[in-house]
């Protein structure tokens, strides 16, 4: 019998390297202290990445989403990557 | 010279590149992104644009289509390839030139003429003019400020491969005179071999009088005398 793969949800976080600038960053941290949240010390701006994979093994699909980071999703020069959550409940759109 | 203008879906200075060869005295050919036929030129162009509308972050797209793989592996060989604008961020990300290129510090699209410098005339991209020489191009990008890492940086500076920077009218670089935010003021570089080179400012929208500059015809006309010598004798 076939090992049925099973679908993970993971969710990619890339985030502007600390120390580089992070121009939409600092425009709402700006805006933040505009507002009066002076309270808030540094705001930094990246994008989530929703992946939903097959994998045999949630170790599997971190494995293979770790690679499509270092690949495409992020670039090493300016970004960081993270790899924050994980779940392995049925995604939406999978009726199989 | 013989020369292939990459086209990617959201190429938008293709016809820009072309006619630009074909005014300094080249030919110029298009070749389709998914296409592998780049054929035998003496120089690729990748041009700018919003190649697959910028999606991820500029140029990270573009740089896994087939026509790119063929690209890189003629750079590696040494062959001329310029990257302008959207080609400079396509061939940062595919690891031709090294840093990256991030948002304006200003978080504005700039499209306006700009003032370089001509750092190194020892380039076979700026053999035309002298180096010090101030020049004036337009700039159209949303994405253009230069970042890598100090120890890259230092490299670049180092081995005179910082091609043009950013200056005012009388030559100066300062933070004023820095549109976007590019660290050291930096516009246009050059990889180890010298074989590519990457700017932000459009030479090919600088090639005529009606077009407000003929600043950029240097560079193409270098190019010319690179890999034809006899002819512009």
């Amino acid at each position: 019998m076939k090992l049925q793969p099973a679908r993970y949800r993971l969710e990619v976080r890339v985030t502007p390297r600390a120390g580089l600038l992070d121009p939409p960053g600092k425009a709402i941290y700006q805006a933040l202290h505009a507002l009066g949240y002076v309270e808030v010390a540094d705001v930094r701006v990246g994008k989530a990445i929703a992946l939903e994979i097959d994998a045999a093994s949630e170790e599997a699909a971190r494995a293979r989403a770790e690679e499509m980071c270092r690949k495409l999703l992020a670039n090493p020069v300016t970004e960081d990557f993270e790899i924050v959550h994980s779940d392995n409940a049925p995604a939406a759109g999978d009726h199989r | 010279m013989r020369v292939v203008v990459v086209r990617f879906p959201g190429s938008n200075c293709d016809q820009d590149c072309h006619r630009a060869v074909e005014l300094a005295g080249g030919r110029a050919r298009y070749v389709w992104h998914r296409d592998r036929d780049l054929g035998d030129p003496d120089a690729v162009i990748l041009p700018g644009g919003f190649s697959y509308g910028d999606y991820l972050r500029a140029g990270a797209i573009a740089r896994f289509s087939p026509a790119m793989e063929d690209v890189v592996r003629f750079a590696r060989n040494g062959g001329p390839v310029l990257g302008i604008c959207n080609g400079f961020q396509i061939a940062c990300e595919a690891g031709l030139l090294p840093g990256a290129l991030i948002r304006n510090r200003t978080l504005r699209f700039h499209s306006f003429d700009q003032h370089l410098r001509v750092e190194s005339a020892d380039t076979m991209w700026t053999s035309a003019y002298e180096s010090g020489r101030v020049l004036s191009m337009p700039v159209a990008h949303g994405e253009g400020n230069y970042e890598a890492d100090p120890r890259t940086l230092e490299r670049l500076e180092g081995e005179g491969r910082v091609v043009f920077r950013y200056v005012d009218l009388r030559g100066q670089a300062s933070e004023e005179s820095n549109p976007n935010g590019s660290a050291r003021s930096i516009a246009g570089i050059v990889n180890e071999g010298g074989n590519v080179m990457g700017l932000m400012p459009h030479p090919d929208r600088a090639m005529e009088t009606v077009l407000g500059s003929v600043d950029g015809q240097g560079i193409f006309q270098s190019l010319a005398t690179h890999v034809s010598p006899v002819d512009t004798r």
